[in-house]
């Protein structure tokens, strides 16, 4: 990027990304006439969303059921995944078939229906899903619906058992739920921990992961049900940004910033006794540290409910297989393989009528000493309050974990909090 | 020139092609007249065409997108005219102050080592060495080698907790460093990337212009008592003045530019270089604007600020220069 054509650069950054990106992906085969005519279908997504690096079971099996049909994925990283698809929607071109779109970011590409295929009329059995999880991805009068639910991100607390034994801490999931009712208890449990934990180890992962599971138990968070951005104003965001704090200062945290090669490597050394924990986060543990299997147990969330990630899968109507991928949506969506994707990746299914299905109920992780993931993670969203999210609330959150990153380096938390303020207000607000 | 002035006609010729029977001739005469005179600009047409469509192009369209209230979060808004408005926020812009700041001083940070060390890498090159090609290749090696992979690299060597340079200096630290936590040294580590990846660049280009000095220079200067110290300050640097002139341009306005090396090395991919902008660089500000959030109009007010910015350092570079020569 440096030194390429000198004053272009700037500005040629800004169009040449669209244009580049305009040029990649995208399936160029078939036509909406014949539905046996060869086809293939991008699928974009951004992590273990229906695949773990060396397994495409799912995809397989697609291929199979529909010889006509090459499904073909492309992963980036997160951030890169939604600012690609703002891009090729922007452009009119370049999307791929099949894109996956984050529960944080989900708001923001429903003001951009026409942009996307409306479920609503593909025949799309939406009886599965409950009216909230619908109406994320729909607009306000529910007559759009850009994107159908894949998993939903239930909370739980994932722990390693044998860094809690060094501590002197109980081991047993039961006694370890019991050890935090409430955030307040599980930060003094940190400071528990510290006193006797062996050397190196720490509390949690990040303070982002802290302020994140906090809020998880909250209804109303950067936005409310209006879409108002109240972000600076709510006390509860206050007060999990002021536990966090304390928590950090304590010397509490690992500092590792989420989803760097970092935060990988902490899992491997076991650099902290725990994280919070959705359940496609068992999927990333196992597929990080493969080393650690039977140290990992699961216990529940302090304050018993939350909710963090899930995702939308969504068919943009630029594509020129649009009803061939709506076919393999509703299929990826169907229960049947939301259970097959619980039970290889962790991903918790989305459609509520699975999680009373023996294959759900009773799983267990052997990952994870055998926890009864299928119990613990429902549990936590039985009580979950249907939270609201924003047009930015992916990009508020991030803020945030950015700027508990710098008072993990030392930083004022004070500073830290005004300097938030106004990169949401740049973000989400005004700007 | 001169072969197609002798293949002109003359004006005997002039005379018999007037005469109607030698129509066919007239106009094979004019075309040819065309060719000589309209070829040259249709050869160096391309360029420019291409100039046309991916330089001037995106450089008017941003400039126009920079008077927008354009947001991705804001249907419609792109038609919503602003005026200058995103260039007043931009000098009002705590951040983008702090961008410019960082940029001007990783620039500083990583030329003036790079430009010293490629100065002394090539001199050294430029003595009769056994394998010289090969160590002439090698100098090259950081420099096509993708920043990507270079930046892996220091990802690792710069790393807080089980990086290479900290287990290097643990027995004289008392604490790890967090190579990203503080400004000094996230620019430390970001210019390090910068120097090694442009060094050799550098001293080929070094090489190239030394081996055009005369040899006699270094003969006589040798006759008439001059060490190599000497040889080097007396003549060698002064015979690639108008070099050094050059890479100084182009490195400087490279380092205006620079995104890549930040932006990897910023693991979050956050693109805020750093948790507090400790090493955030104006081009990676304008994209985190842009793409993280979605401000088309602000970025492009960015991008074209940043553009004016490099003319005027540019222009400054150039009197600068124009100066020197003169007082030569």
């Amino acid at each position: 990027m440096r030194r390429a054509g000198r004053t272009r650069a700037a500005a040629g950054l800004l169009i040449g990304g669209l244009v580049l990106t305009a040029c990649s992906g995208g399936g160029d085969q078939g036509s909406g006439g014949d539905p046996n005519a060869p086809v293939t279908l991008t699928v974009n997504v951004f992590g273990d969303n229906f695949s773990l690096p060396d397994d495409r079971s799912l995809y397989d099996e697609y291929e199979r059921l529909h010889p006509n049909v090459k499904i073909i994925e492309n992963r980036s990283d997160f951030g890169t995944h939604h600012q690609n698809l703002q891009a090729r929607l922007t452009a009119g071109t370049g999307a791929a078939d099949l894109e996956l779109i984050e529960v944080g970011q989900v708001a923001g590409y429903v003001g951009q229906t026409d942009k996307f295929v409306n479920f609503r009329d593909q025949g799309v059995d939406t009886a599965a899903w409950t009216d909230a999880t619908l109406a994320r991805a729909s607009t306000p009068d529910g007559s759009a619906l850009i994107g159908l639910p894949t998993d939903i991100g239930g909370l739980a607390m994932c722990y390693r058992a044998d860094l809690f034994k060094a501590a002197g801490l109980p081991t047993d999931r039961d006694e370890v739920s019991r050890l935090w009712p409430t955030w307040e208890d599980y930060v003094a449990t940190g400071d528990r921990f510290l006193s006797k934990a062996p050397d190196k180890a720490k509390w949690f992962d990040a303070g982002g992961h802290v302020f994140t599971g906090v809020l998880g138990n909250e209804k109303e968070t950067f936005y409310n049900a209006n879409g108002d951005l109240i972000v600076a104003e709510n006390p509860a965001v206050k007060a999990a940004w002021d536990l966090t704090a304390r928590a950090i200062k304590s010397g509490q945290s690992a500092a590792l910033p989420e989803f760097t090669p970092e935060w990988n490597t902490g899992f491997q050394q076991g650099q902290f006794a725990t994280i919070t924990c959705p359940a496609w986060m068992m999927g990333y543990i196992k597929s990080n540290a493969a080393d650690t299997e039977g140290k990992w147990d699961i216990a529940r969330i302090p304050g018993g409910s939350g909710n963090w990630g899930g995702s939308y899968v969504t068919v943009p109507s630029q594509g020129r297989n649009t009803a061939a991928a709506v076919e393999l949506a509703k299929w990826l969506t169907a229960p049947e393989q939301a259970v097959k994707l619980f039970q290889k990746i962790g991903n918790f299914p989305s459609q509520r009528g699975t999680w009373e299905q023996p294959e759900v109920k009773d799983f267990s992780a052997p990952f994870f000493n055998n926890a009864p993931a299928g119990e613990i993670f429902p549990a936590s969203l039985a009580d979950a309050p249907v939270q609201v999210v924003g047009p930015q609330s992916g990009v508020i959150g991030s803020t945030f974990a950015v700027a508990l990153n710098s008072v993990e380096q030392g930083g004022d938390p004070d500073e830290a909090w005004a300097k938030a303020m106004s990169d949401i207000e740049a973000a989400a607000g005004t700007g | 020139m001169s072969r197609t002035a002798l293949r002109e006609p003359s004006s005997v010729d002039r005379r018999r092609l007037a005469e109607p029977s030698d129509r066919r001739a007239v106009w094979r005469s004019r075309l040819y007249r065309w060719d000589v005179k309209g070829s040259p600009y249709a050869y160096v047409a391309p360029f420019f065409l291409l100039f046309g469509v991916f330089g001037v192009l995106p450089l008017a369209y941003t400039a126009l997108i920079s008077t927008t209230a354009w947001n991705t979060r804001r249907p419609g808004s792109e038609d919503v005219s602003v005026g200058l408005d995103n260039y007043s926020a931009l000098l009002g812009d705590d951040n983008f102050w702090n961008a410019l700041v960082n940029t001007l001083g990783i620039g500083v940070f990583a030329t003036v080592p790079q430009l010293l060390f490629a100065l002394g890498i090539a001199h050294l090159l430029n003595y009769k060495l056994r394998g010289r090609l090969a160590l002439r290749m090698g100098v090259l090696v950081p420099y096509v080698t993708s920043v990507a992979a270079v930046a892996l690299i220091f990802n690792q060597i710069f790393a807080r907790d089980f990086g290479l340079l900290n287990w290097l200096l643990s027995p004289f630290t008392d604490a790890p460093i967090d190579w990203r936590a503080s400004t000094a040294a996230s620019w430390f580590a970001v210019s390090a990337m910068v120097t090694w990846h442009w060094t050799g660049y550098n001293a080929l280009i070094y090489l190239a212009a030394m081996q055009t000095i005369p040899y006699e220079l270094y003969e006589s200067a040798a006759i008439d008592g001059a060490g190599k110290w000497r040889q080097f300050w007396s003549i060698t640097i002064p015979s690639l003045r108008p070099t050094i002139i050059f890479t100084v341009i182009v490195s400087t306005v490279g380092a205006l530019q620079l995104f890549a090396e930040p932006f990897l090395f910023d693991t979050t991919r956050n693109h805020n270089g750093g948790s507090e902008r400790q090493f955030q660089t104006v081009v990676l500000y304008l994209y985190q604007q842009f793409w993280t959030n979605g401000r088309y109009g602000y970025g492009a007010a960015i991008a074209w600020t940043l553009f004016v910015i490099t003319v005027v350092i540019v222009l400054i570079n150039f009197l600068v220069v124009r100066r020197i020569r003169s007082s030569e």
